[in-house]
Order: C-alpha cells, then sequence, then structure tokens
C-alpha cells in the first residue's frame, strides 16, 4: 500500500517518517545488491573497472563481489558465454538464493555478439535464464553497467514482497541445466520463457539483412528542375520511407528493464 | 642461416629427403618429418631446442592451385587435390638464439594421419591436441590424443573450412 506523495512530504516537513514495510524492505535490498564475483570475457574487465575507485559501484552499495552464489543476489553475465561455459553459468544461477538478478551486460551475453555465427558461442544467456536487464556495448563502459544497476534498482524498488517469485512456493527458481550434445547444447533453449525469432533470414546477405520487414525505400522520382538529391529538402520522402523501417529493425536485445 | 643453406644441410643429413621450399618454409613429406626435426635438434649448428608453434590449416579444395608455379610439392602429391589439412611447426634456437625454422607437413583430408612432434619436443603435447580437436588431424605417435577445448561429445571438427555449425535458433 503505497503512501500519498504529498501527505508524506507534509509529514516529513513536520518531522514524521512514514513508510511501508514493503518500501523499507526493498530500501534495504537495493541498497545492498551484492553481485556474485565472475567474469566471462573482456567485458569483466570494464566491470572490474566499475568496481574500483575511479566509478565506484560501492555508491550504489553494490561493491561486496562475493565469491559464492549461495551469498550473491545478482548475477553480472559480463562476457561471452561459450556454449561450454554456459551450464556452468545456469548452475551458478540455480544455486544462488532468492531473490536473485541477472544483468546481461555487452553484446556477447546479450545476443552472441561478433561471435553470433561462430559454433562455439551461445546467442544470449537470456535461452537459458531470465535477465532482468541488458546492457548493450562492446564492451560497455562502467557508466552503463552503472545505469544498469540503477534501473535494476528501479526494478526491485517496484517489487511486492507478497508477489515475487522467489517467496512463492509454487514458483520454481531452478532452471534446468543444458547438456553438453553433438554439435551443441540440449536442449538449445528454455521453452518455457524462451522463443527464438523464425521470421528472420537464415544467414546474412548483401540484400537482405537480419532485419525483419527491412525494404529500402523506393528513389524518389525526380521531376526535371528539381533540386538534385543531396539538395533535397529535409523529411524528403526517402528520409520518411527509411526511417520507420530502420526503427522497427532494431534488434531486440536493446537495453530494456523488463 | 638462409633458406638454402638450409636446404642443403637438410638434404645432405636427411637421406632420402624430398623437400620442397616455399618462401621461407620447408615441405617434408610426413614420413620424413621426424628426421628433418631430430636433425635440427641436433646438430651442432642448429639446435633448434624449441618447438614454438604448431598450427593445423585446412586447405579445401586446392585443385585450382595446383597448376600454378610453385606449388609443385602439391602437384607431386596428386592425393592431395581435392584439399589437404597442413600442420607448420615453427622451431627456435634458445641456445643459438635464432630461428624460426618453419616445417610444413601436408596430407590428404581423406586420411589425416601425420606423426606427432611430442616424442621430439613434449610442448607439442597441447598444441597437437588443439589441432587435432578442430581440424581432426590424427597425429600419430602422440602419448594423449584427445579433445582439448571442446568437450568429449561432441562430434566433428569445427574449424574445417565445411563445417556447418548448428542452428540454435530452431524451435
Amino acid at each position: 500500500m503505497a503512501i500519498d506523495e504529498g501527505l508524506n512530504n507534509e509529514l516529513q516537513k513536520r518531522g514524521i517518517f512514514v513508510t511501508t514495510l514493503n518500501d523499507l524492505y526493498n530500501w534495504g535490498r537495493r541498497s545492498s545488491i551484492w553481485p556474485l564475483q565472475f567474469g566471462l570475457a573482456c567485458c569483466a574487465i570494464e566491470m572490474i573497472a566499475t568496481a574500483c575507485a575511479k566509478y565506484d559501484i560501492a555508491r550504489f552499495g553494490a561493491e561486496l563481489f562475493r565469491p559464492s552464489p549461495r551469498q550473491a543476489d545478482l548475477m553480472i553475465v559480463a562476457g561471452t558465454v561459450t556454449k561450454k561455459m554456459a551450464p556452468m553459468v545456469v548452475r551458478l544461477y540455480n544455486q544462488m538464493p532468492e531473490p536473485k538478478y541477472v544483468i546481461s551486460m555487452g553484446a556477447c551475453a546479450i545476443s552472441g555478439g561478433p561471435f553470433r555465427d561462430g559454433y562455439n558461442v551461445l546467442k544470449g544467456i537470456d535461452r537459458y535464464i531470465p535477465v532482468d536487464v541488458h546492457i548493450p556495448g562492446c564492451p560497455p563502459r562502467p557508466e552503463a553497467l552503472l545505469d544498469g544497476l540503477i534501473k535494476l534498482q528501479k526494478k526491485i524498488d517496484s517489487q511486492k514482497i507478497d508477489q515475487m517469485d522467489g517467496y512463492r512456493e509454487e514458483k520454481s527458481c531452478e532452471y534446468p541445466v543444458p547438456q553438453y550434445g553433438k554439435k551443441g547444447l540440449e536442449p538449445r533453449h528454455n521453452p518455457d520463457f524462451f522463443t527464438p525469432r523464425l521470421d528472420w533470414p537464415e544467414k546474412n546477405t548483401k540484400d537482405n539483412l537480419r532485419m525483419p520487414n527491412y525494404k529500402p525505400a523506393p528513389a524518389p522520382a525526380r521531376a526535371a528542375g528539381s533540386p538534385l538529391p543531396g539538395q533535397a529538402a529535409t523529411g524528403g520522402p526517402s528520409e520518411q520511407g527509411v526511417a520507420p523501417a530502420q526503427l522497427a529493425a532494431q534488434p531486440p536485445a536493446s537495453e530494456q528493464g523488463q | 642461416m638462409n633458406v638454402e643453406e638450409i636446404k642443403n644441410d637438410l638434404l645432405k643429413h636427411v637421406p632420402g629427403l624430398e623437400l620442397t621450399v616455399e618462401g621461407e618454409s620447408f615441405i617434408v613429406p610426413k614420413e620424413k618429418l621426424l628426421e628433418a626435426a631430430r636433425f635440427l635438434k641436433e646438430n651442432e649448428k642448429y639446435r633448434m631446442d624449441y618447438l614454438s608453434c604448431v598450427t593445423g590449416v585446412d586447405y579445401l579444395a586446392q585443385a585450382a592451385r595446383l597448376g600454378q608455379p610453385g606449388q609443385a610439392a602439391v602437384g607431386g602429391q596428386s592425393e592431395l587435390a581435392s584439399g589437404y589439412l597442413e600442420s607448420v611447426n615453427h622451431l627456435y634456437s634458445m641456445e643459438k638464439k635464432h630461428g624460426p625454422i618453419v616445417l610444413k607437413v601436408r596430407v590428404p583430408r581423406s586420411d589425416p594421419r601425420m606423426p606427432s612432434l611430442v616424442p621430439l619436443y613434449r610442448g607439442a603435447e597441447y598444441q597437437e591436441r588443439e589441432a587435432y580437436d578442430l581440424l581432426g588431424i590424427i597425429y600419430e605417435g602422440h602419448p594423449d590424443l584427445r579433445r582439448i577445448l571442446m568437450w568429449d561429445e561432441f562430434e566433428g571438427h569445427p574449424l574445417r573450412k565445411d563445417y556447418v555449425e548448428e542452428d540454435q535458433d530452431i524451435r
């Protein structure tokens, strides 16, 4: 039950502080997030920089990197998740106590990144464990990681104790660990919460990029005496035609707090 | 220590060696690899006591290159026409502070067997395991030839040019 903000302000001016158990509890949780101390690739170096003096993640209460998943609240998947490493990452996630959160840091952890078409790289850790915050970048700067952390804190603030997944017995917080198969991991993803997009073409070609429904705008017909294309007034038909398609063509791996 | 000099020494001291020079490197038949490497390692003049790097290469369907000049070594071995796997060994001398001398071995993709250099250079063990894992070159005489990077259940050799990786986007 939320307190009326105006009333709360008025009371605070008179030296009375009122809160709810829910708010107090979430304030404590979000102000002391303990991340799991592990890194998978170069993003981990940025994570280390974030933890050091210059960027100082301690300002946000998340400086206590724990060496054991049993003591951690947050898993920062920092770097390329190879198929060989993915089962260990899922197992670490399973071993964390509830409530637990995942930040997918960098292009590789989100989607495979530059190694997406490789034989050995998982196309995003969100195929096996639920991700709360995606941070794009290759690697993301420390400021971006801090921004992701703040977004996660906002999410924690908005949660209700009695409705959270980890506090309800009927909701399992264990996710199946993928097994090594003949060509890759089995299963390829967790069908409970992940569905691969099938409307994308198999491979990138010159004319057919991995962008759904992308059609280049037709060149505008140029009437005699009209200005050259380079001199055309802004907002011409070509710009209007392309812009929405490009917007729609953004990959789903952009920054988003779920 | 130039290429001509090394070539003449190898031909003089390794009987029956068919040697081809390709740039700065020497292509030796797989039967003579151990002998040539042993000569380079133990000879007073060379003392190539350090195997720095074992590299595997896949040349898929080199038929088009066969007719070109400088490809005589391949042309001499007709079984390599449908593509071959190559193992490149870089030898250095820590004692004499010189190197590298590059020894290449080419084997057909249908029968990719070649002798292991582990009996001479213990450091070749992991690198030959990697070439076996990713390219499927079988090093005979290797003490422990098994996968090193991929898991044991994995099938195929993913760095071969004709390897097709799985489609992870199947529902």
